[in-house]
């Protein structure tokens, strides 16, 4: 049976015309006008009412997770019966964004959501649409393992301190993490060895393009010897925004600065633009958006390095619990799971990525603590174990991570391909012993755009050598251009969101346009009226 | 507010949804309806299929069916008398979008390319043509299932009969939403189907036809055992994975 894990390429994982247009609203239509008012912790949860929250929720299309989902929502309901949680399912980030940034303008935002700080720095241009949660963590009876709290919550303290910290910038916190994971290289070793080759203890880029390269090598009937079949893709990277951040990051090159400076265009850039690019060429690197899921490769034997999220290694391997091949393509090797490559072994950089929650701010303050303490439920270790365990996920907080029943899990690695699958928690592990060597990027309006715009430029260079076109120093002139463009990251401000589309307007677009300008066409109205009765009153008084 | 961004929303929703119940009443007409003489400098569909991945591509086609449109991007499933071209992402206005109705004469320029398996135009423009229109009618590929031949229909508006609704997963149910259940109301359903002992995996996808059209309700109406006839677009997934737009009982 074969299965489609996800669509295609999603056609909502970038930033939307639409989306962007609303924000660059959101933007200049609310300076000096104030928003909702400034939550403040109410003193007392009201228990004597009920509340209704939504919650948008993000899974990898994975079925246990939407049951980790809806078990949660169920035992807290039991904890806070006046309080009910409604699910809203999505499968990636960039469809969440479009939806939180359309329902910011009407005033329909979910209570809690799951999403990335790139995206809560545009809510954030929203007044006070996003609640921080400093208050909300120091609260003694509400707050993070405080003494009103109906489950054992963890304290501020035993959340792991970097992932928090990815969830603070403007000087507050706006989320809480939720899972972390970061990429690895999913290896077909027995090929690698095949070829001649030993795994080193820590992958270099120069080690994988040799690999890459050496397993390119075709028989005069077209078949790979490492292979023996057509088709061999020896190194696919799954999300080339995160291998262009890192190989950047790797070189100690520039990206943006904190303030949102783009600074992606520089000569570093160009250097390993030109390198994937000769490796292109060989027919040694594809990509995901190219060619299609690692996974899918690797498992048929068609491809030797595998770069890919942890958060994916239930489909990485002969023996992956997942799969989208039929059984007869599957190929036997023996996976390794390693670190990406890195420049230099003794100082490794990885990034660190996954889910984190925020809250939004409403009228009703009881409305925003029940939401808070949802949040908060999250964070509990039935929820964080849980779900952690159904992908190469890591929990959060120091509790669940040193709790027995984590440790039981990890320590059980191998035991069987499903719950103990082996490749998943060597993913999982790979980010535990290597917190330290974790980052991300600078927060600021736009930098989703800009993260955007950094596998764009693999995109494009990889197509561009693929359709034989000439890869030189004037492309990447123009490449740069295109793409600063494309992404409007050459404007003052770097507060706009998106690509930039030229020609007109989509009609949903022009329609969500219209209407925000006749309701401050009708808002004006009102106050006009308002301010023109008494004098006419006054005017006919008798 | 919210009634027009809703009201925005199914318009543009709606205007993707054009190819579900497509009655597949064959070739309708035109002026020329019984060749396909392409212009200068465009490809016959066997140049075409003989064209090597990432070249590209000249092509005149028929619309028989859209998927989707977003960002000024249009995905479009088209068919000439010869063969069947897949879409991707092409470069569209959302008024020339409307303008695609099944049957429209287009000529597509755009590289040919692979993914899962799924050969397709990628980075295309078009323009209209004026003149013939064709809407192709169904092929029954029922025959080729398991067969090395059936890729040679890929993209085609193909039917399926007789062929046996068989339990989409342990729980026994006959269609998942998101092809391991994890999905709800208005994600793609996934079935499983079988025929002479083999099992395939069809889909509806739900931005060729969505929740309110008559194949996405007939499909969550499905029970273990029924035998249906299916049409839909021969789309491919690591393997054959037919976009059905219509389920019937079989005949």
């Amino acid at each position: 049976m074969r299965n489609q894990k996800q669509k295609k390429r999603s056609r909502s994982a970038a930033v939307s015309l639409g989306a962007f247009l609303l924000g660059t609203l959101l933007l200049t239509g609310c300076h000096g006008s104030r928003g909702m008012a400034d939550f403040a912790v109410p003193e007392e949860f009201d228990t004597s009412r009920s509340y209704e929250i939504t919650f948008w929720a993000k899974n990898d299309t994975n079925k246990t997770q939407t049951d980790i989902y809806r078990q949660a929502i169920a035992d807290f309901q039991e904890l806070y019966p006046n309080i009910t949680v409604n699910l809203r399912l999505y499968t990636d980030y960039g469809r969440i964004y479009n939806d939180v940034i359309t329902n910011i303008a009407t005033n329909t935002t979910p209570n809690v959501c799951i999403t990335y700080p790139d995206h809560i720095a545009t809510y954030l241009t929203g007044n006070n649409t996003v609640v921080p949660l400093d208050e909300l963590f120091a609260d003694t009876e509400y707050g993070l393992g405080g003494s009103q709290v109906r489950f054992d919550a963890p304290s501020q303290e035993e959340i792991i301190p970097q992932f928090l910290e990815e969830c603070s910038f403007g000087g507050h916190y706006y989320a809480i993490p939720y899972m972390r994971s970061t990429e690895a290289c999913y290896i077909n070793k027995t090929y690698v060895e095949a070829l001649g080759y030993t795994l080193p203890e820590t992958l270099t880029w120069d080690f994988v393009w040799e690999v890459a390269d050496a397993a390119t090598v075709q028989d005069s009937e077209g078949n790979y010897l490492v292979n023996g079949q057509k088709v061999m893709i020896p190194f696919i990277y799954k999300s080339t925004d995160n291998m262009m951040i890192q190989l950047l990051r790797q070189r100690d090159a520039g990206y943006s600065t904190e303030e949102g400076e783009i600074l992606i265009f520089n000569d570093t850039t160009k250097e390993l633009l030109h390198t994937i690019a000769e490796h292109v060429k060989t027919g040694a690197f594809s990509t995901f958006k190219i060619s299609s899921y690692p996974a899918n490769f690797l498992n048929a034997g068609q491809c030797i390095f595998a770069i890919d999220s942890t958060a994916g290694a239930t489909w990485m391997g002969t023996d992956a619990p997942l799969s989208d091949i039929s059984e007869d393509a599957l190929v036997e090797f023996e996976t390794e799971v390693m670190m990406i490559p890195q420049f230099d072994p003794g100082n490794p950089k990885m990034i660190s990525q996954g889910p984190s929650v925020c809250i939004f701010n409403k009228s009703d303050p009881q409305e925003v603590l029940a939401s808070w303490l949802f949040t908060q439920y999250l964070l509990s270790n039935e929820v964080q174990i849980a779900y952690a365990e159904t992908e190469g996920y890591v929990p959060v907080t120091s509790l669940a991570q040193s709790s027995a029943e984590y440790q039981d899990y990890l320590s059980r690695s191998g035991e069987d391909n499903s719950t103990y699958y082996e490749v998943k928690i060597k993913a999982a592990t790979l980010l535990l012993d290597h917190v330290d060597h974790t980052f991300v990027t600078p927060v600021f309006n736009g930098s989703a755009s800009l993260r955007d715009a950094a596998g764009q430029l693999i995109e494009n260079v990889t197509k561009s050598v693929r359709r034989k076109e000439e890869v030189d120093s004037q492309y990447m002139e123009k490449l740069f251009d295109d793409v600063t463009s494309l992404y409007r990251l050459g404007q003052a401000s770097q507060a706009a969101a998106g690509k930039q589309e030229l020609g007109r307007l989509p009609l949903t677009a022009a329609i969500l346009l219209a209407s925000l300008g006749v309701a401050w066409l009708l808002i004006l109205l009102y106050v006009g009226c308002k301010l023109i009765k008494p004098l006419i009153s006054s005017k006919f008084k008798v | 507010m919210k009634k027009t961004v809703v009201s925005a929303l199914a318009l543009a929703l709606a205007l993707a949804f054009t190819g579900c119940g497509n009655s597949g009443n064959g070739d309708n007409g035109g002026a020329n309806a019984n060749a396909d003489v392409k212009s200068e400098g465009v490809m016959t569909y066997a140049e075409y299929v003989a064209a090597p991945l990432d070249s590209e591509v000249v092509i005149e086609t028929y619309v028989q069916a859209k998927q989707s449109w977003w960002e000024d991007k249009a995905t479009v499933y088209t068919q000439d008398r010869d063969g069947a071209y897949f879409l991707y992402d092409m470069a569209c206005s959302q008024a020339d979008y409307d303008k695609l109705i099944p049957g429209t004469k287009i000529k597509v320029t755009g590289f040919k390319s692979e993914w899962s398996g799924e050969v397709e135009i990628t980075d295309a423009t078009f323009e209209i043509m004026d003149g013939a229109t064709y809407i192709a009618s169904a092929n029954d590929v029922t025959a080729l299932l398991g067969t090395d031949d059936l890729i040679n229909h890929q993209n085609e508006y193909v039917a399926f009969k007789g062929m046996t609704v068989e339990p989409a997963d342990d729980s026994g149910a006959a269609f998942l939403y998101k092809w391991d259940g994890s999905g709800e109301d208005g994600d793609d359903l996934y079935f499983n189907v079988s025929l002479n002992g083999n099992t395939y995996t069809f889909t509806v996808e739900s931005y060729l036809c969505d929740n309110t059209t008559d194949v996405y309700a007939a499909v969550k109406n499905l029970q273990v055992g029924d035998v249906i006839d299916m049409e839909g677009f021969l789309y491919w997934y690591e393997g054959v994975n037919p976009h059905i737009t219509s389920v019937t009982a079989a005949k």
